[in-house]
């Protein structure tokens, strides 16, 4: 996607990348970085940097009408209150938000 | 031309392809009134067992057909086929899970208009298929009283992605002391609100609750299936 992206700028280098991955995206970020390197050599990307923005897991709190980041993801629950909920708000998000590109 | 790096905003979902792919599935499952549900569970929970029972028992009452994903052999797909279902084998060579395009392809010259019930069985996996929509309605996860209570715990994210959870080899739980209050209070931890069915696929108890879960499931498609996924909070909504 970035590859992509650096084409349509005519080869641009791109210097890092911004992703944000949430803990339920079902992606771990040590596992991500160490085969980043070893998936842009030879690409516009290769010696850029990867820079990965965790997202907590929020759920909405159906009791307390609001939404609620949870403790830990072996309890969904309110925080709060403790009413459990499955409605998560937020949490499983995989997207490459930006790029830095030297022109 | 600036010598300072410059800040692009991209904001793209990294599966998208996937998840577009999907979308087009879940739509075309809705518009054939086909029931679309999907097993995961970890390699030797008992999936084909408990398809190779659900195709027997449905087979008589409805149109059936299975999918079934492998790393490396077509075994599943042979024993499932002896239950007279179509089935086909996907399989993913060193692919970890089942991606919507492989779904997609298998699906090549079958008629869904003709077919009440699409299964469609995961690689054993319990991490990598949690992230992969597979555009079905009703995600189970399978959970063997051999396995430990605290499964659920270890891989909370799957557990939470999913629908339904099976606990499977029933018959077994007495002589490995499984705890079923344990089991299911973790259960309800990771994803609250969770249907739990308890069953063996080998004696066929507990069977009965879960075919008639997925016969009340069946009775209006569009509405329970497509919503009963919403409603675990955009399950795929990256």
């Amino acid at each position: 996607m970035a590859e992509e992206e650096s084409e349509r700028r005519g080869g641009a280098h791109v210097q890092a990348v911004h992703l944000r991955i949430g803990l339920l995206s079902g992606v771990v970020k040590e596992a991500l970085l160490s085969s980043y390197e070893m998936a842009c050599q030879s690409t516009p990307l290769e010696g850029s940097q990867l820079l990965i923005e965790e997202i907590p897991v929020e759920v909405f709190c159906p009791k307390c009408q609001a939404p609620r980041l949870v403790q830990s993801i072996q309890w969904f629950a309110c925080p709060e209150c403790g009413t459990p909920t499955p409605t998560v708000v937020r949490g499983r998000e995989l997207e490459v938000i930006a790029l830095e590109i030297k022109e | 031309m600036s010598a300072e790096p410059r800040l692009v905003e991209v904001r793209k979902n990294v599966l998208k392809q996937n998840d577009v792919i999907a979308r087009a599935l879940r739509e075309r499952f809705r518009q054939a009134g086909v029931l679309a549900v999907s097993l995961v569970s970890s390699p030797g929970s008992g999936k084909t067992a408990f398809l190779e029972r659900t195709l027997a028992l449905l087979h008589a009452r409805y149109k059936v057909a299975a999918l079934v994903g492998d790393l490396a052999t077509e075994n599943d797909a042979a024993r499932l086929a002896r239950s007279q279902a179509p089935v086909r084998q996907i399989i993913t060579g060193t692919v970890c899970h089942l991606e919507a395009a492989m779904v997609q392809n298998a699906l090549d010259g079958w008629d869904l208009n003709h077919l009440d019930f699409l299964f469609i069985e995961n690689v054993g996996n319990l991490v990598c298929p949690s992230s992969y929509d597979l555009g079905e309605d009703l995600r189970f996860v399978l959970l063997s009283v051999t396995e430990g209570e605290d499964k659920p715990l270890k891989y909370p994210t799957i557990f939470n992605s999913a629908d339904v959870a099976i606990i499977t080899k029933s018959d077994l739980a007495a002589a490995v002391e499984f705890d079923e209050a344990a089991a299911r209070r973790n259960l309800q931890a990771v994803r609250p609100g969770m249907e739990v069915f308890k069953l063996s696929s080998k004696t066929g108890e507990g069977m009965a609750d879960c075919l008639d879960f997925l016969d009340r499931r069946r009775i209006s498609p569009s509405v329970a299936g497509p919503q009963l996924r919403n409603n675990s909070g955009d399950s795929f909504g990256h």
